[in-house]
């Protein structure tokens, strides 16, 4: 070990041996990080940069370049446009994330107390959606969820019930459920494994201990489970939380944005913008306040993390 | 299990667990069938012709059978193209993302340098920005080198793949360094240590990760709508997406035929491997703890 941790004597006693033969080797290092880097600058950190320039700037990707201050944030953060798209958006974040992860808490504890060859088959039932192509997802919702005589919601809601049912697609009241309903039923599956994953590594004596001590299900579930299970809940969540503020593929797909204004959000804003009415500083302004608000949302969900995540060390 | 460990004195208990049981499998299984419910009905409507779906919209299965639907489907649109161009980028867009993340994986894991620890913290940052941030500068850059409307345009970017060097870089770190001294004891160099032993021992991260990218290449939409012009060059989700924008409300059961075309052999494909599939699916889920 130290006869190949030819590193400062500091450092050679710090890492156990597990931490692996750390030779202290620039150019090899260079060698293997090279493709990965040279990936990351080019597509992604250069990208990022010409993206804060061109938030501040007037462009239409041909002529002259102008410098305008804050004008494109300011007019972005002032016009109905984007305020409606930001609010469809957080709306849709705050549909999906707590019922689709509810939804997979429940499921997951459901199936992590059954045993044997149905449990098996349950999941891959509920994981078909998150293998499936979100346009193709999309086209099989729409069919179920259209206000007229194919849609089979409406048509059964109306022949069983009598009721008729609302326009699912085109009514700005239920667009946003529609679209929660679609991107839930596509990520359920996903959540409900990691979730599956997270609830098997809990050890059984807790359980065991808890049911020994007189603890109910849900005096159990409250107690043992939700709290051992927190880090994952808090991990999924982050990543629900980002991807809802994302939403793009499923919506586009189902409810044409450019014809209804309730299904307009953030990223068809920015796409909208940038690649259709070719304004590539206000496209790059709306980007650039999705990520804030990432970011924003992000850091307030890891400061509620302190007090509601279990760590157990 | 409670029903092996009954509480004295509740000798109702172990009898209550059974229906309890009962009720949790009817509940789950009811809820699967739900999920399975739009592809079910796709399959049926993609066999059903445009006049029973407006005179008997409830009926589930098709009368006639109409089989044609799916020939018509493939007629109207160049969909074994889009299948090779689907499935072309995503081989290839996972081969460079394994080899290129497990070597900048190897490096943080394994190579000491100065700045190491920097690198790998900013590495971590850009894991932070959603590509719809840096769409617009990418289209222009791109452009400018003349790869837009080219199937390189969807597959460089998605090789920058941050979250790829870390999940590797955890399966490296778990890797016995005595493995690693033993070659080097037998001459080998960095690259083959790397090479023939490394990459071996890490076959289910590599798994894993070849199987997540591979679906988010195949399923993606974004990307291909906003670099691919030519109806030639089209993935299988631009072209459905094309197909059913000029095919609009009318011509469902095409429609849901073309998506049957694109989705039951993913579906097939994830029967088949469904256990590791599944599992490496959720342990890169919890792979950021």
């Amino acid at each position: 070990m130290a006869l190949l941790t030819r590193a400062r004597p500091r450092a050679a006693a710090a890492p156990p041996a597990g931490r692996g033969v750390r030779t202290r080797d620039g150019w090899w290092a260079a060698f293997f990080l090279a493709p990965q880097v040279l990936c990351l600058l080019l597509f992604l950190a250069f990208p990022l940069a010409f993206a804060l320039v061109l938030a501040f700037v007037q462009w239409d990707g041909l002529g002259p370049v102008t410098f305008v201050g804050l004008d494109n944030l300011g007019a972005q953060l002032t016009s109905p446009a984007f305020l409606d798209a930001t609010w469809n958006t957080i709306k849709i974040a705050l549909i999906t994330v707590p019922v689709g992860l509810g939804l997979a808490v429940a499921i997951a504890v459901g199936l992590n107390s059954i045993r044997g060859r149905a449990a098996h088959v349950y999941r891959v039932l509920y994981f078909l959606p998150v293998v499936t192509s979100s346009v193709a997802a999309a086209l099989m919702w729409q069919i179920i969820l259209a206000d007229n005589e194919n849609g089979v919601l409406n048509t059964s809601l109306e022949r069983w019930f009598g009721i008729s049912g609302p326009d699912w697609l085109f009514d700005p009241q239920w667009v946003i459920v529609s679209i929660s309903i679609v991107t839930i039923w596509s990520s359920l599956g996903l959540n409900v494994v990691i979730f599956l994953a997270g609830l098997q590594t809990i050890p059984p004596q807790l359980m065991e201990a808890a049911r020994i001590d007189g603890a109910g299900p849900w005096r159990t579930f409250r107690s043992i489970t939700l709290p051992m299970l927190s880090p994952t809940v808090f991990f999924s969540t982050i990543v629900a939380v980002i991807s809802s503020l994302q939403a793009f593929d499923q919506i586009y797909v189902l409810v044409d944005p450019y014809k209804n204004e309730g299904a307009r959000t953030i990223v068809y804003l920015v796409w909208r913008l940038g690649f259709r009415e070719f304004q590539l500083g206000p496209s790059s302004a709306a980007a650039l306040l999705l990520l804030v608000l990432t970011l924003l949302v992000t850091l307030v969900q890891f400061a509620a993390q302190k007090r509601l995540v279990h760590y157990d060390s | 299990m409670a029903a092996i460990t009954p509480t004295p004195g509740t000798p109702g208990t172990p009898r209550r667990v059974r229906p309890g049981q009962a009720a949790l499998h009817a509940v789950l299984l009811l809820g699967g069938l739900a999920m399975l419910f739009p592809f079910v009905w796709m399959l049926l409507t993609s066999f059903k012709g445009v006049h029973q779906m407006i005179n008997n919209p409830l009926d589930w299965l098709p009368d006639p059978w109409r089989p044609q639907n799916y020939p018509d489907a493939l007629g109207k649109m160049p969909f074994g193209r889009a299948y090779w161009n689907s499935l072309y980028i995503a081989v290839v867009t996972v081969a460079l993302t394994l080899l290129t993340s497990a070597m900048a994986a190897y490096a943080f894991a394994r190579i000491r340098f100065r700045g190491s620890g920097v690198l790998f913290v900013l590495f971590l940052a850009t894991q932070m920005v959603p590509i719809q941030v840096t769409l617009v500068p990418l289209y222009l850059m791109l452009a400018r080198i003349g790869l837009v409307d080219s199937h390189l345009a969807l597959i460089l970017p998605a090789v920058a793949n941050p979250f790829a060097v870390f999940l590797l870089r955890q399966f490296i770190r778990a890797v016995p360094v005595e493995l690693e001294e033993a070659a080097r004891i037998d001459g080998a160099g960095r690259f083959r240590i790397f090479w023939s032993v490394v990459l071996p021992n890490i076959r289910p991260g590599l798994g894993a990760l070849g199987i997540i990218t591979f679906l988010t290449s195949w399923n993606s939409f974004l990307m291909p709508l906003v670099f691919l012009n030519t109806e030639e060059l089209a993935t299988l989700p631009l072209l459905l997406q094309r197909f059913s924008g000029e095919h609009g409300a009318v011509e469902y059961g095409l429609i849901l035929a073309a998506s049957a075309i694109a989705v039951v052999p993913t579906l097939i494909a994830f029967l088949i491997g469904q256990r590791r599939i599944i599992n490496s699916m959720a342990a890169s889920g919890l792979g950021g703890r």
